[in-house]
């Protein structure tokens, strides 16, 4: 039993108590301890993928219980992974808080920023279903601070949304796990695996109806269809750094229906195995095909941008709805691609709205901006890499997705569904970028105080970073391949998931 | 026991939905409350019933001679978290109403609200 498991969880949470000493200390200390910890949770997660290679769960019993009866965190690939890009995006975000002076706006950003990786790599490291709600809870409080960090009307009221949408996903989380305890006796995943195999007959009604209670709830996460409504105001009206980290946000709901509802109603379930794939399948092409029709209606960047996550996020439901091993492959490549560049395009978009001044990032015609041609630049590339076109990586992912979607006796529906949006998307990006860059109106027609800023080239270090990911997932596609295809076996055999977690023995003198 | 138990769950839910549903953010809280009450009292039952059965296990006692202790846990950390989200909701409704000049939850366009803009 490694200690190395338990420190992604910890380290953040060490760091917002000591951040939040540090408060007297300025604003400068407050960055260097924030950074560091973001670097050095980098560096921790690299060790976790490292860990974790030979296909070994690692176990850590907290308070050296053993399952069921304590609480447990397990590593594998898959948490790694999350774990892994967590922190890359917390790196950009948090360079351009820094560099835009976003974390001066209001008190506490960096603790909360702090606390809210606490939730996530909690969340993506959690063996407990219970646990889970906690964490849960724990990264929704953070976001609902950050959400609100620096002061608007349309941010209030988006976060309102926000909020009590979430709040009634808590009570439905609450309600089904209490009638998941209440049929299966347990809160462990693996240990809820195992007793489900053998549940007597009529009690499957219960647990099937409490796994769709869930499903409800990670819909919620992950914007599903119909419950998507509060995501694209939310994230269009937060700041810039924020909603480059909430990129991830909805990636916990994607996770958690591929960590929990894959191990309970996995292989070893029985007549319940893999009951809830078609309604994922089928929710998820509904999200992709509405989540076209906003980015085409969008009537800003940011909210463009968010119709975008939701776009991506949708394509992800599919490939986790088509079950198998090659389309789970394929949707965690997709996954890595999808969160770091709808972080960087959220940053992009703060940089166009910083760049037109009074136009902000309205698609009307507006003033040349400054660097026009960097920035334009920047914008196709990103645009080709989120919308899916080759030669970046959103090409690559969605080719694997569709080629695993042949096998599923729906794939002529899905390929239409897949490439229609995307054409869709393709189709409101070029007017986007054009309408942005090209149709600008002439200088004498612009007053001076309607001017935007010049380009912040400390904070566009960020936006490079963050989509610098792209090229970098398509020259190393073979191993990062081979990794998630890895990933995915490992994910579908609930089996050992099972065995490991409940095998691991109490740590005692002897087996120090 | 189970009848009345069930009954208080059931229309402490209907209660709770029906407020979380108005358009006014004062209900809207109130049903979150009244939600929250509705899953913890589920919570608890979900250990089964019992009456005058200590939680934690007496060595002498046999194996059905307690009350599950669990699901007490389960409660008294799922009202913490309530507790601490309808403060945080109840300081945001008032925030929401200071900048929108209304209790609507989707801040509406108000004569007074226009004025402000």
């Amino acid at each position: 039993m490694s200690h190395l498991t338990a420190w992604p969880v910890f380290l953040p949470l060490i760091t917002g108590f000591i951040l939040i000493l540090a408060h007297m200390g300025g604003i400068r200390l407050q960055r260097a301890i924030s950074f560091l910890a973001v670097i050095g949770l980098v560096l921790l997660s690299v060790a976790l993928i490292l860990a974790t290679s030979t296909d070994q769960y690692q176990v850590y019993l907290l308070g050296n219980w053993t399952a069921p009866f304590g609480i447990v965190l397990v590593l594998d690939r898959l948490s790694a992974l999350m774990v892994l890009i967590t922190s890359l995006l917390a790196v950009g975000a948090l360079w351009y808080a820094m560099t835009t002076d976003t974390d001066k706006k209001g008190a506490h950003f960096h603790i909360l920023f702090q606390l809210q990786l606490f939730g996530l790599n909690g969340a993506f490291l959690t063996g407990d279903v219970f646990n889970l709600f906690v964490f849960f809870e724990v990264l929704l409080l953070a976001s609902y601070g950050l959400l609100l960090h620096g002061n608007g009307r349309l941010r209030t009221k988006a976060g309102l949304h926000y909020v009590v949408i979430n709040l009634v996903g808590s009570t439905l989380f609450l309600f089904a796990v209490g009638a998941l305890y209440g049929v299966l006796g347990t809160l462990n995943i693996a240990d809820m695996a195992a007793k489900i195999a053998v549940a007597p007959q009529e009690d499957l009604g219960v647990i099937a109806a409490a796994g769709l209670l869930l499903l409800v709830v990670f819909g919620v996460k992950a914007a599903m269809f119909p419950l998507y409504l509060w995501m694209p105001s939310a994230y269009a009206n937060t700041s810039a750094p924020v909603a480059a980290l909430f990129a991830i946000m909805t990636k916990v709901g994607i996770y958690s229906i591929i960590r929990i509802h894959g191990t309970i109603f996995g292989s070893e379930a029985g007549e319940l195995s893999y009951f809830y794939a078609p309604w994922v399948l089928g929710l998820g092409l509904v999200t992709l095909f509405l989540a076209a029709l906003g980015v085409m209606a969008a009537r800003g960047l940011r909210e463009q941008v968010a119709y975008l996550v939701l776009a991506s996020v949708a394509t992800l439901l599919v490939g986790v709805g088509l079950m198998s091993a090659e389309a789970l492959n394929a949707t965690l490549y997709y996954l890595i691609h999808s969160t770091l560049i709808a972080g960087a395009m959220f940053l992009l978009a703060d940089v166009v709205l910083r760049g037109r001044g009074a136009y902000e990032d309205r698609f009307e015609s507006g003033p040349f901006m400054p660097n026009a041609i960097l920035i334009g630049s920047v914008f196709m590339i990103g645009a080709i890499a989120m919308t899916g076109m080759p030669p970046l990586s959103g090409f690559f992912g969605k080719v694997l997705i569709l080629s695993a979607a042949l096998d599923d006796s729906w794939f002529a529906v899905i390929i239409t569904v897949v490439l229609v949006s995307g054409l869709i998307t393709i189709l409101s990006m070029a007017r986007s970028g054009s309408l942005i860059f090209y149709r600008t109106l002439s200088d004498e027609s612009i007053s001076s105080s309607e001017r935007g800023e010049p380009l912040n080239r400390m904070a566009f270090i960020a936006v490079i970073g963050l989509l610098l990911s792209s090229p970098i997932l398509v020259v190393f596609a073979q191993p990062i391949t081979a990794f998630t295809e890895a990933t995915a076996h490992q994910v579908f055999n609930s089996a050992a998931y099972i065995e490991a977690v409940l095998s691991t023995p109490m740590v005692t003198e002897a087996n120090k | 026991m189970e009848w009345l138990i069930s009954l208080a769950i059931g229309v402490l839910t209907a209660t709770g939905v029906y407020l979380t549903l108005r358009a006014r953010t004062f209900p809207v809280v109130l049903g979150l409350t009244l939600l929250a009450y509705a899953v913890n009292i589920f919570l608890f039952a979900m250990g089964r019933l019992t009456v005058g059965l200590p939680a934690v296990i007496d060595k002498t006692a046999e194996a059905a001679q307690y009350s599950d202790p669990l699901p007490q846990a389960l409660v008294l950390t799922a009202i913490v978290i309530a507790f601490g989200m309808t403060a945080f909701l109840i300081v945001l409704a008032l925030k929401a109403r200071g900048e929108l000049g209304n209790d609507h939850v989707d801040g509406l366009d108000t004569e007074s609200n226009k004025e402000a803009k």
